[in-house]
């Protein structure tokens, strides 16, 4: 498998990270190299062998549906980079 | 100061031959006077350290001191800390001041141990030798011109220069144990789910765990007894019952059954590092313990499901951080998108950049199955690996790291080679087990070498006990850098 340079744009957009041209062609070998380490897996026959997604079997928690967490709003958005009237600024995004 | 190990200290206040404030003032001033040449910490604040220590040592006056109120420890930037600046060693959190602890934290502060600062890191957890940090690289203290391993570099080299008498540090795929063993220092990683991950900001949910480094196995036992317990707030932190984690420290070896996994001991492990870990198995076995071949067969291929499982994690963790509730906003944008790309642009840096991409392709429709399942089918055949291996044997033994500390920037250009730096810790994580480095040489070039311990699930007393023994009979532990 090798990635493209328009496989890497597609993969920067999906992630929410702008490349621009000049760095495009550095991701591409970089992760063309990564995947180069990954492929090694594909020589393993896992044919019913069950993915192991976690460490430890759980289940989830549940808890009473109760309050348990002060209001602490104004010391989060003390942190964030914009707010009025108590509500995080981000440009519009609906006409 | 640097002979120090918390069971010292915690002698010298119980007898009140020091208090707290004059050993907070005391490491102060060595970070102060080293500091500019490691950059082991991110942030000191001897103002909040000292009034943390005051109030240890009026604890103390007041009869309510524990085994280590009053001894400080140096923390991971990873632990959110309350009024402190948390970075996670990112530009993208570089204004944050947190408004809350994390479980540790809390601990730690309910322990009365005064924090020292906060260490400096690896981008995200996100490497093996420091390097990504947007604060700077950390040098090795026993050759500045080396990394001190990753990613918890910054607390490695910290305790390695007696800047600290221990740091909290966090193990994804080795970032405690590679950069304990760098460093010549002693660092364990629990069993997933034994120390709690509230305020440890997420790199790899399934895979990340908070431990102690510092010193000696025995100080890592202290450490853990505060650290590890359930915890509410963490979904996956285990409702076990508080274990006394120095409880068999003392226990001879004799009877001991150590399994040594050949793939450990083959291909691309240094000759010095060989040769170091082949003088512990004999220790060991003068000691009492049996040793046993065992193996792990698809241990070859936890880098890459590591890859594969990892950033797939990250890339959704690491969503949070859009320039909306915290931490970085890029100055110019024209929408929302726009504003999305490039806080995240400007933001991280290139490997956690790399990362998230490798996480967002394996996970993206098409591809999911050939990769991301895939590698969790992996996981399972190595955790089963250890399972089998658990049979003949009561703990693993192998080395930590192929090899010693390398120089800044030898691999810097390269993710691969520096990926491959961890291929002796990363199934550790995969199949959630503890596992523990301690000092057991130095090289041609005087660096110092890890020796690794896995023990079975929640076999982190024994595991300490075999540690300390080692400790016992050798001296690599006490043994510390020239001219620091």
């Amino acid at each position: 498998m090798s990635l493209s340079i328009d496989d890497v744009q597609r993969i920067a957009k999906l992630a929410r990270i702008r490349v621009n041209a000049a760095e495009v062609a550095g991701y591409q070998t970089q992760l063309n190299g990564i995947f180069g380490l990954i492929e090694a897996m594909q020589a393993v026959d896992t044919a019913g062998v069950e993915p192991m997604s976690h460490a430890q079997d759980l289940t989830q928690r549940l808890r009473a549906d109760a309050v348990t967490e002060p209001d602490r709003r104004q010391a989060f958005q003390a942190v964030a980079p914009q707010t009025e009237n108590g509500l995080y600024l981000v440009p519009k995004v609906i006409e | 100061m640097l002979d120090h190990t918390l069971r010292s200290l915690s002698t010298l206040l119980a007898d009140g031959k020091a208090s707290s404030v004059e050993l907070c003032r005391d490491y102060l001033a060595r970070i102060q006077a080293l500091n500019p040449t490691l950059n082991a910490f991110i942030t000191v604040d001897a103002d909040k350290t000292l009034a943390e220590a005051d109030a240890a040592d009026a604890r103390r006056a007041a009869g309510q001191a524990g085994p280590l109120t009053g001894v400080p420890i140096a923390h991971k930037d990873i632990f959110c800390a309350e009024g402190w600046l948390t970075t996670c060693g990112s530009k993208m959190l570089a204004n944050f001041v947190s408004p809350y602890d994390a479980h540790v934290i809390e601990r730690f502060k309910a322990a009365g141990m005064p924090a020292l600062g906060k260490t400096n890191m690896d981008e995200f957890a996100m490497g093996s030798s420091n390097e990504t940090s947007y604060f700077g690289p950390v040098k090795n203290p026993w050759d500045s011109s080396r990394v001190p391993g990753g990613s918890s570099g910054g607390s490695a080299a910290c305790v390695a220069a007696g800047l600290a008498p221990a740091a909290t540090g966090t193990d994804t795929g080795g970032s405690i144990r590679q950069p304990a063993a760098l460093c010549g220092i002693t660092g364990l990683k629990p069993t997933y789910g034994v120390v709690s991950r509230y305020g440890m900001i997420a790199f790899a949910s399934s895979l990340d765990q908070g431990g102690p480094m510092a010193r000696t196995a025995e100080d890592c036992a202290w450490l853990l007894n505060v650290m590890a317990g359930f915890d509410a707030r963490d979904s996956t932190s285990l409702e076990r019952a508080q274990e006394d984690y120095t409880r068999d420290l003392t226990k001879p070896l004799a009877g001991l059954r150590i399994g040594l996994p050949r793939e450990f001991f083959g291909e691309g492990l240094s000759g010095d590092t060989a040769r170091a870990v082949e003088a512990a198995i004999a220790q060991y076995r003068k000691l009492g313990a049996e040793t046993v071949e065992v193996s792990l067969p698809n241990s070859s291929l936890s880098v890459a499901a590591y890859y594969v499982l990892a950033p797939a994690e990250a890339s959704s963790n690491l969503s949070r951080f859009d320039g909306v509730r915290y931490g970085y906003r890029t100055p110019e944008y024209k929408d929302l998108t726009d504003m999305y790309e490039k806080t995240r642009a400007e933001g991280f840096g290139a490997e956690v950049k790399r990362r998230i991409m490798i996480g967002t392709y394996v996970l993206s429709h098409g591809y999911y199955d050939a990769y991301y399942i895939q590698a969790q089918r992996l996981r399972r055949l190595i955790a089963n690996d250890f399972a089998e291996a658990f049979k003949a044997c009561d703990v693993i033994l192998g080395p930590t790291a192929p090899s010693t500390a390398f120089r800044l920037g030898e691999k810097a250009d390269d993710p691969v080679q520096m990926y491959l730096s961890d291929i002796y810790t990363i199934a550790v994580n995969l199949a959630g087990l503890p596992g523990m480095s301690l000092p057991c040489g130095f090289d041609g070039q005087g660096l110092p070498i890890g020796l690794q311990l896995i023990g079975n699930y929640f076999g982190e007393a024994r595991m300490l006990n075999v540690a300390h023994q080692y400790q016992l009979a050798t001296d690599w532990h006490a043994r510390a850098p020239q001219g620091i």
